[in-house]
This record gives structure tokens, C-alpha cells and sequence, in this order.
């Protein structure tokens, strides 16, 4: 567990650098502390959420190699988002109270998600290369049907689409947080609960089936949090497809534990710290001259590389 | 006893399966035999809850399998299914000791432990335990899949050909070590590919052909050369060593 500790005091450090690097004295002082503190915690929902959703995914899925992105759920999101400045209007769709919104949008998202993946994952992938292409193809339908809507919306409507489905890390909507943490708080905890039962499921269909674990229950449950956990992250920076793929890699490489118990806690703390970290590169070491995901697609790909290379990561 | 009454069973609209019955006995060693896509390993499936039943009833010691929780079943049977890639990093210790979360669910007690080195023990995998499943060979990892279904201490063990990968002094020795479970109280049903363990070991034979059961019973009255031929299509010999059957059928 010393890297356990090693990554939370790198988190600790961070943070800390994060809260009081540079900070000016006088009176500004409290309204920069508040708005770093709202970024911080931000940047710490979608690393969070990245993080266990795609540890739980690749679980589910038995592959390494595939995210919740790759499989098309953020364009889900995404498409959701459309649909509802399509049939709303923009007054209709900037009027919903957030609670609401955002609430009825993960719970819809969670059924779509059971429905789609739950059916396409829950006998045991039996073809995992039918899976991934029909996921891929899902994905790519989400997309061009945003795309599609986006077109026939009026200019106004559509501007407001446009806005939310870029990634953007330095736009994290403030008023999304308190919904976006307590979400996050729930899935987190109930992954944590489902986590020795993830271990089985990781043994695949028939052994886990054969040690009396409810294999399609998990697979939906686990799903239904992935789908919670991507809705969170979307809704807060936008689509992200690399990063997820980034943090479950490299929690597997340092962890090198199959129990998901640590697995979890890991990934959570693992997104957090290379998001903050990146972007405090971004902000105050190359003054915003680059983007965040060219920061942590650099450093965190430079790394993930070296553990492929060292064998750590299959 | 398991009971199987009425089994059909289709994959797309290829029938696998024609309204099975058949008993197989409590306390034995059963082996079913059969040619390639007989259906013996879709009957062990459905018997072992791996594939939802479409017709027909199974009943374990009398209780439905279909009514009964799969918590239940997974203390009464262990089922090994034929082997498909692990994605996480696990040792063999590890792998083994999962047998064991039928019993602990997560909690493991000094009982769960000492069972999981037993059964490393008898599977000769004791120096191997910390080993990673991915660095270890296919015959290795069989016997700790093994090992694991064995671990579970259920009384009722389901094996799909347990014979795959295994060289021959390892493969005697499992088939001793199913004999010598049977004469601890135990029963095995397992699929066996190669028909001469079968006739040396097996003290039940069920002989499948194109999802039907052709033949049933001791050794002696299965494995004659009449059955066996037709069985498989080719003319098979059918010798005798030490009072079992000894079929030859690769010369």
C-alpha cells in the first residue's frame, strides 16, 4: 500500500499547490481561493468519475483496451442533450431547474445504457470483437444523429448545443457541482459495495456463474454506475475519449492488484491527480499555451507507454 | 442424483439437444463421451446453469436448478467450463482462493485459507501459487482452474474436458485424484474427449451422438466395440487391460 500513500500525498501536494501558488495578498485573495476551490473540486469530479467508470467498464467488458467513450456512451450523453434543446427550445431547456434536468438526464442515460450495453454485454461477451465493433458502430449512430438534429435546429439552438460538446477544462459549470458531486459521492460508494463482487465478475461469465455470483445483475448494475459516473463527466468538461483509457491503464499498471476494492479508490485518485496536475502545468507553467488534453495525452501517454513497455500494462 | 427430463436445447436454429432424459447417479464418477458436436458440453452447461434451460426440467438431489438461488447451487455444485482468457492480473493463489468465495463471500476465514493451500498442494501448483496466471503454461493453468473448482468443496463437480492441455502424467493423476474425490463422497460428471480415461476411470459412462444419449451404464456395457463404432462413425477395437474395457482406435 506505499503507493497508495505515494499517489494521495502527490494528490495532498498538488492540491495544495493547486489552492495557494501565487496567491495575491489583499483582498482579492478570498474570491481567487473560492474560485480555485470550485475549478479544484471541478477537475476532481471528472477525474473521479473517468476513473472508476472506466476500471468498471473494462471489468465488465473483460478488455483492456475499451472506455465507456470508445463505446459510444458520452455521445448518449451528448445526443440526450440535443434531443432535449430539440423538443424544449432554448428557454424551455435553460429554465429546467438543474436538480431536474440533470437528474431525469443520468436516470434516462442508466436505463439507455442497461438497455444497449446490458444486452450486448450481459452473455458473457462471448464475441468480443462483434461487442467492440457494435459498440463502435453505436457510438458513431449517437453521433451522426447529433449531428443530424443539430442541423435541423434553428442557429440559436443549435449555439447552445455547440457550446457543451467540446471538452473544455477550463469551463466547469459551478452550479453543476453540488448534483455532479453528490452523484458521484453515490455511484462511488456503490461501486465500492459492488467491488469484491466485480473481483468475480472478473473471472469471467462461467467461473463467476459457477461461484453463484447474479453474473447479469452485476454486469447491469456495474453498467448503470459507468453510465452515472460518464453523465457526471460529460455534463461538467464535455466529451473526453482518451483520458479514461489513460487512468484505468496506468491504475492497473501501478496497482497490479485484481482486487477491485483498491482498484477503485486507485483509478479515483489517479484521474484527479493527473487532471489537476496537467492543468496546473497548462495554466501556470505554459501560460495556457497549449490545450489540457495535449498536456496529459503528452506527459500521461509518455508514461502509459513506458509501463506497456515495461509489461505492466497487457 | 441429477435428473435431466425433456432437454432441448437450439443455438440460433441449430438443435443441439433432443428431449434428454437421463439420471446420472450420486456418488460416481460419470463420463460422457461422444464425437465432436455430440452436445455433451451444451448438457453440461445447461446442468450447470451456464446457459438459461429453454425446455426440459434439471433437478439436483431434487431441487429444480431453475428454482433454486444460484447461491444456493454454487455450495452444492462446481461447474469448470473450458477456459477463455482472464483479463486481470491474478496469481494462481489468488485464482484458487476464489473457489473459495461461495463460502466467505469476501471475508475469507483461516478454514478458506487452509483449503486453497490443500488444494494448491494437490495440484502441485504449491511453488507456483505467486505466480501470474498469464506467465504460467496452459497446462498449469488448467490444473489451477482445477484446483479453484476443486477448492469450492461442493458435493456435486461438473468438469468440461478438465483433460485439455494436461500431459499424461498430469492427466492420470487428475482422473486418480476424481476417483479419489467419488471415494470421499463426492460426485463428478465430466466431459472426457480421449474415450480410454473414461474406460479406465469412469464408473458411469452416458454416450452422446447428434444431441441424443445412444447408450448409458457401466464401463463394461458401453464401451463394447458394436456401440463405440457406431458411436463415432469408425471401426474402433475394444481390447482389455486390468478388467476394464481398452479401446483402440488410433491404430
Amino acid at each position: 500500500m506505499a503507493k497508495g500513500a505515494l499517489i494521495t500525498v502527490l494528490l495532498g501536494l498538488t492540491a495544495t499547490v493547486w489552492m495557494f501558488h501565487g496567491l495575491p495578498d489583499g483582498n482579492g485573495r478570498a474570491f481567487i481561493l473560492g474560485l480555485r476551490a470550485e475549478r479544484l473540486a471541478g477537475l476532481a469530479l471528472v477525474g473521479i468519475s473517468t476513473g472508476i467508470a472506466t476500471v468498471l467498464f473494462q471489468t465488465v467488458a473483460a478488455n483492456r483496451v475499451l472506455t465507456p467513450q470508445i463505446m459510444g456512451f458520452d455521445s448518449l450523453y451528448m445526443l440526450l442533450q440535443t434531443l432535449l434543446v430539440a423538443s424544449l427550445g432554448i428557454t424551455g431547456f435553460v429554465s429546467l431547474p438543474i436538480w431536474t434536468k440533470f437528474g431525469g438526464e443520468v436516470a434516462v442515460m442508466a436505463v439507455l445504457a442497461c438497455l444497449l450495453f446490458g444486452t450486448l454485454l450481459g452473455q458473457g461477451v462471448r464475441d468480443i470483437p462483434r461487442t467492440i465493433l457494435t459498440g463502435v458502430i453505436l457510438g458513431v449512430m449517437f453521433r451522426s444523429a447529433n449531428a443530424f438534429i443539430g442541423r435541423v435546429l434553428d442557429p440559436n439552438e443549435y449555439a447552445v448545443v455547440q457550446q457543451s460538446s467540446f471538452a473544455s477544462f477550463s469551463r466547469v459549470d459551478a452550479a453543476l457541482l453540488p448534483v455532479a458531486g453528490g452523484l458521484t459521492l453515490i455511484a462511488g460508494l456503490a461501486a465500492m459495495r459492488l467491488a469484491e463482487r466485480l473481483d468475480v465478475l472478473a473471472l469471467g461469465r462461467d467461473a463467476a456463474v459457477s461461484l453463484g455470483l447474479r453474473h447479469g445483475r452485476v454486469v447491469l448494475a456495474a453498467l448503470a454506475l459507468v453510465a452515472v459516473l460518464i453523465s457526471v463527466s460529460t455534463a461538467l468538461v464535455g466529451p473526453i475519449t482518451f483520458f479514461g483509457l489513460l487512468v484505468a491503464g496506468l491504475t492497473h499498471g501501478l496497482i497490479r492488484s485484481p482486487r477491485h476494492a483498491a482498484l477503485i479508490p486507485a483509478s479515483a485518485a489517479i484521474g484527479t491527480l493527473i487532471l489537476i496536475a496537467g492543468q496546473l502545468v497548462f495554466e501556470r507553467a505554459l501560460g495556457q499555451a497549449a490545450f489540457l488534453s495535449v498536456v496529459i495525452e503528452f506527459a500521461g501517454g509518455l508514461f502509459f507507454l513506458f509501463l506497456l513497455v515495461k509489461g505492466r500494462i497487457r | 442424483m441429477i435428473r435431466v427430463t425433456g432437454l432441448s436445447h437450439r443455438i440460433g436454429r441449430t438443435p443441439i439437444l433432443h428431449e434428454i432424459r437421463t439420471d446420472l447417479p450420486k456418488g460416481k464418477l460419470t463420463a460422457l463421451i461422444g464425437p465432436n458436436g455430440a452436445g455433451k458440453s451444451t448438457l453440461l452447461r445447461l446442468i450447470g446453469r451456464l446457459e438459461p434451460l429453454q425446455s426440459g426440467r434439471v433437478t439436483l438431489d431434487g431441487a429444480d436448478i431453475a428454482a433454486t438461488p444460484t447461491e444456493t447451487l454454487a455450495l452444492q455444485m462446481a461447474i469448470l467450463g473450458q477456459q477463455t482468457a482472464i483479463a486481470s492480473r491474478l496469481r494462481l493463489r489468488e485464482l484458487v482462493g476464489f473457489g473459495r468465495w461461495p463460502r466467505h463471500r469476501g471475508r475469507p476465514t483461516p478454514t478458506d485459507k487452509d483449503a486453497v493451500t490443500d488444494a494448491l498442494r494437490a495440484f502441485a501448483l504449491t511453488d507456483l501459487g505467486d505466480r501470474f496466471l498469464d506467465e504460467v503454461s496452459g497446462g498449469q493453468a488448467q490444473r489451477a482452474y482445477l484446483a479453484m473448482t476443486v477448492a469450492q468443496d461442493t458435493d456435486w463437480l461438473l468438469l468440461d474436458e478438465p483433460l485439455n492441455n494436461l500431459d499424461m502424467a498430469h492427466a492420470r493423476s487428475l482422473m486418480a485424484r476424481l476417483a479419489g474425490l467419488v471415494a470421499g463422497g463426492k460426485s463428478v460428471v465430466t466431459v472426457i474427449h480421449e474415450v480410454n480415461y473414461a474406460a479406465a476411470w469412469a464408473d458411469h459412462i452416458v454416450a452422446m451422438k447428434q444431441g441424443r444419449i445412444v447408450a448409458e451404464g457401466p464401463p463394461k456395457a458401453v464401451l463394447n466395440e458394436a456401440t463405440l463404432s457406431d458411436l463415432y462413425d469408425t471401426p474402433v477395437t475394444v481390447s482389455s487391460h486390468n478388467g476394464r474395457p481398452l479401446v483402440l482406435h488410433h491404430v
